[in-house]
C-alpha cells in the first residue's frame, strides 16, 4: 500500500523534499538568532536610545519614500498600463534596473547627481536641503532602489481593470479624472497597496546605496553593521534581532489586512 | 437622430469602410453580423470611444465626431455587462447621476423607477459578483437608461445569457422601447434576435453595410448572396401564441392555420422553421410530429444536390429535399403534398 502511494506520487515527494530544503534554509538563521538572544540584552538593548532612535528612523524615511513613491510612481503604472507607445518596453526595462545592479553601485550613481556639486544637489541645496549625510539622502537612496516594486505592482493592478469599465464610466458623464479616481484607482487599490507594502519593507532593508550617500544619520542596517564592524557579533545581534521582529510584525499585519480586506468582494 | 457619414474603422482583421448610417429619434435599430471584431468598435466610434480614422458623426443636428464620450449623452452596454465590481447594484445605477450631482430626491426616484420597470428591487444591496447573467445585463441596462441617455447602445446583450433569461430579457427590451421610445442601437449575430427586435436591420459584412431595411424586406428581399446566406432562407412567421385547452402544447396562429409550438410564450411573436426539419410526403402519415399540413408546390429552386421547395399552405413554406428525393417523388410546381414537421422544431421568438 505505502510502497504503491511512493511509487504514484514520486514527483510531488521528491518536490516538497527539495522545497522543505530551501524553506529550512531561509527560516533556520532567522528563528535561530531570535531564539538564541537573551531576553534581557534584547530588552536593554530596546531601550538604547541609539537603537530606538535608528530603528525609528529606518522605519520614518522608509515611509517617505513610500509615499513619494506612491504620488510620482502610480501616473506612471497607469500609463505604462494604459497606453502603447514607441519605447514603451525601454521605459518598462530602465524602471526596473534599480532592482538588479549592486547597491553600493546605485549609491555611487546617486552620489554623482545628489552629491554637493552635482546637478540636483545644487538645484536643493539652493532652497537648504542637502542629501550627503542627511535624511534626505536616505529617503533619495531608499526612493531609488524600491520604486521599481510599487511601479511594477501597480501597473499589473491597472492591467486587470478592463479599460471597458473606464469606458462605461465616461459615457455615463465621468471625466477621464473622475474615472480615474472612481473606477480604475479602487479597483487597482489592492496590487498599489501590496506594491506600497513591498516599496516600504524593500526601503527599510536597504543598506548598500545608503551607507554611499548618507552614513549618518544612522539607520537601523547601517547601526547593526558598524556595530558588527567595532563590537563584534554579540552587540550587534540583538539590533538585528529587533529590526528582523519589528519588521516581521508590520509585513505580517499588513499582509493580513490586505487579504482580509479581499475577502469582502 | 444620429447620423454616421463615411466612417472607416481598421482594426487589422475587421475593416469597414465608408459606413453610412441615419437613425430616426425613437428607432429600434439592429446592426447585424457574423460574430467577430468590429461591431464592438462601431459602436464604441459613435460613442467616442474609439478614435476614428476616417467620418463624421451628428447627433441631433450636433456634430459631435470630436466631442468627449461624457458629453455625448450615449450610453452603452456591454455584452459581458462591465459592471463596477466595487460598487453596489444600487451605486452601479446611480453612478452616472451621482456624478451629474443630482439631487438624492431624484436619485430615489430614478432608482425607483428602474427597479420597478426591470424588477430588480431585491438585488440593490447585492455587490454585482453575487448575481446572474440575467440579472446582470438587468442592472447594466438600467445603469445606461439612469441618465436618459439621447442614444442608448447594446453590445450584443442577449448572446451571453441562457435561453430562458434571453426570452425574458428580450421581451423587456422590445417592452421598454415601446414604452419610452430610446432611440437604440442595438448589434447582434443573431438573425432572429434582429427580427424579433428591429424597426430596421443594418446587415454588415464584408467590411460593409450590405442592406438596411425592415426585417421583413431584408428576409424576403435579400439584396444579395452574402445578406441572403446570412438571413439563411427560412421561414420566418409573425403571428400570435394562444394556450391550447386540451393539453400543454401552444398553438400559433399565423394566416389561419394553427401550428403545434412549444414555449411559454404567449401573445403577438415570430415563429421560425428550419426548411430541412420538414418532411414532404405524397399523403398524410401517422407519427409524433404535431403538425401536418397540405399545400400545393408554387416554387422549386435548384441548389445541385438539394432543393428547396415553396408550398403555399396558406403561408409559405419552404423546404429542403435532396435531388434523389426529389426524382424519386416525382416533384413539380403545381403537385399537391402534404408537409410534417414536429412541433419542438418551431422556434418561438
Amino acid at each position: 500500500m505505502v510502497k504503491e502511494w511512493v511509487k504514484s506520487n514520486k514527483l510531488t515527494l521528491t518536490f516538497v523534499l527539495l522545497g522543505a530544503i530551501i524553506f529550512l534554509f531561509v527560516i533556520i538563521p532567522l528563528f535561530r538568532m531570535i531564539f538564541a538572544s537573551e531576553p534581557g540584552i534584547l530588552r536593554e538593548t530596546l531601550f538604547d536610545p541609539e537603537v530606538t532612535k535608528a530603528i525609528l528612523l529606518t522605519l520614518y524615511t522608509a515611509l517617505i519614500a513610500t509615499g513619494v513613491g506612491f504620488v510620482l510612481g502610480v501616473p506612471l503604472a497607469y500609463l505604462l498600463a494604459r497606453h502603447e507607445f514607441r519605447g514603451k518596453r525601454i521605459v518598462e526595462g530602465l524602471i526596473d534596473v534599480p532592482i538588479v545592479v549592486p547597491h553600493t553601485a546605485a549609491g555611487i550613481a546617486l552620489l554623482f547627481v545628489f552629491g554637493r556639486n552635482f546637478l540636483m544637489g545644487r538645484v536643493f541645496g539652493s532652497v537648504g536641503i542637502q542629501f550627503v549625510d542627511s535624511t534626505a539622502g536616505i529617503v533619495v537612496a531608499m526612493l531609488f532602489v524600491s520604486v521599481p516594486f510599487l511601479i511594477d505592482s501597480a501597473k499589473e493592478g491597472f492591467k486587470k481593470v478592463d479599460v471597458r469599465l473606464e469606458k462605461v464610466a465616461r459615457t455615463l458623464g465621468a471625466s477621464p479624472w473622475q474615472t480615474f479616481f472612481k473606477i480604475s484607482f479602487p479597483l487597482a487599490w489592492r496590487s498599489i497597496l501590496s506594491g506600497n507594502i513591498m516599496m516600504w519593507a524593500r526601503g527599510i532593508s536597504e543598506f548598500g546605496a545608503i551607507i554611499i550617500l548618507a552614513y549618518h544619520p544612522m539607520i537601523a542596517p547601517t547601526l547593526i553593521y558598524e556595530r558588527f564592524e567595532t563590537y563584534g557579533l554579540t552587540y550587534s545581534r540583538p539590533v538585528a534581532v529587533l529590526l528582523i521582529l519589528i519588521s516581521l510584525i508590520i509585513f505580517v499585519v499588513l499582509r493580513t489586512l490586505v487579504k482580509g480586506g479581499r475577502k469582502g468582494d | 437622430m444620429i447620423e454616421v457619414r463615411d466612417l472607416w474603422v481598421d482594426l487589422g482583421d475587421f475593416v469597414l469602410r465608408g459606413a453610412n448610417l441615419d437613425i430616426s429619434a425613437g428607432e429600434y435599430f439592429v446592426i447585424l453580423g457574423p460574430t467577430g471584431a468590429g461591431k464592438t468598435v462601431l459602436l464604441e466610434s459613435m460613442a467616442g470611444l474609439y478614435p476614428l480614422k476616417r467620418g463624421r458623426i451628428w447627433l441631433s443636428g450636433q456634430e459631435v465626431t470630436r466631442l468627449q464620450p461624457e458629453k455625448r449623452g450615449i450610453s452603452i452596454v456591454y455584452q459581458d455587462q462591465m459592471l463596477f465590481p466595487h460598487l453596489t447594484v444600487r451605486d452601479n445605477i446611480t453612478f452616472g447621476l451621482k456624478i451629474r450631482k443630482s439631487s438624492p430626491l431624484e436619485m430615489e426616484q430614478t432608482l425607483g423607477w428602474l427597479s420597478e420597470l426591470l424588477g430588480i428591487h431585491h438585488l440593490l444591496d447585492r455587490k454585482p459578483g453575487t448575481l446572474s447573467g440575467g440579472e446582470k445585463q438587468k442592472i447594466a441596462l438600467a445603469r445606461a437608461l439612469s441618465v436618459r441617455p439621447r442614444l442608448l447602445l447594446l453590445d450584443e446583450p442577449l448572446s451571453a445569457l441562457d435561453p430562458n433569461s434571453r426570452e425574458v430579457l428580450q421581451r423587456e427590451l422590445r417592452q421598454i422601447h415601446e414604452q419610452y421610445r430610446v432611440t437604440t442601437v442595438h448589434v447582434t449575430h443573431d438573425f432572429e434576435e434582429a427580427i424579433a427586435l428591429a424597426d430596421r436591420v443594418a446587415v454588415i459584412g464584408d467590411g460593409s453595410i450590405q442592406q438596411i431595411g425592415t426585417p421583413e424586406q431584408i428576409f424576403r428581399q435579400p439584396s444579395s448572396e452574402f445578406v441572403a446566406r446570412f438571413a439563411m432562407v427560412r421561414n420566418i412567421f409573425r403571428g400570435e401564441v394562444r394556450s391550447s385547452c386540451k393539453n400543454e402544447d401552444a398553438l400559433f396562429d399565423v394566416d389561419g392555420i394553427r401550428l403545434a409550438v412549444v414555449t411559454e410564450h404567449r401573445g403577438r411573436c415570430h415563429a421560425s422553421l428550419r426548411p430541412e426539419d420538414i418532411i414532404v410526403s405524397h399523403a398524410p402519415f401517422p407519427s409524433s410530429a404535431r403538425n401536418s399540413f397540405s399545400g400545393a408546390i408554387t416554387g422549386v429552386t435548384d441548389k445541385g444536390s438539394t432543393l428547396l421547395l415553396t408550398i403555399k399552405v396558406p403561408p409559405d413554406f419552404v423546404c429542403l429535399v435532396t435531388r434523389n428525393s426529389f426524382d424519386a417523388m416525382e416533384l413539380s410546381v403545381g403537385k399537391q403534398i402534404y408537409i410534417t414537421f414536429k412541433a419542438s422544431a418551431v422556434n418561438i421568438f
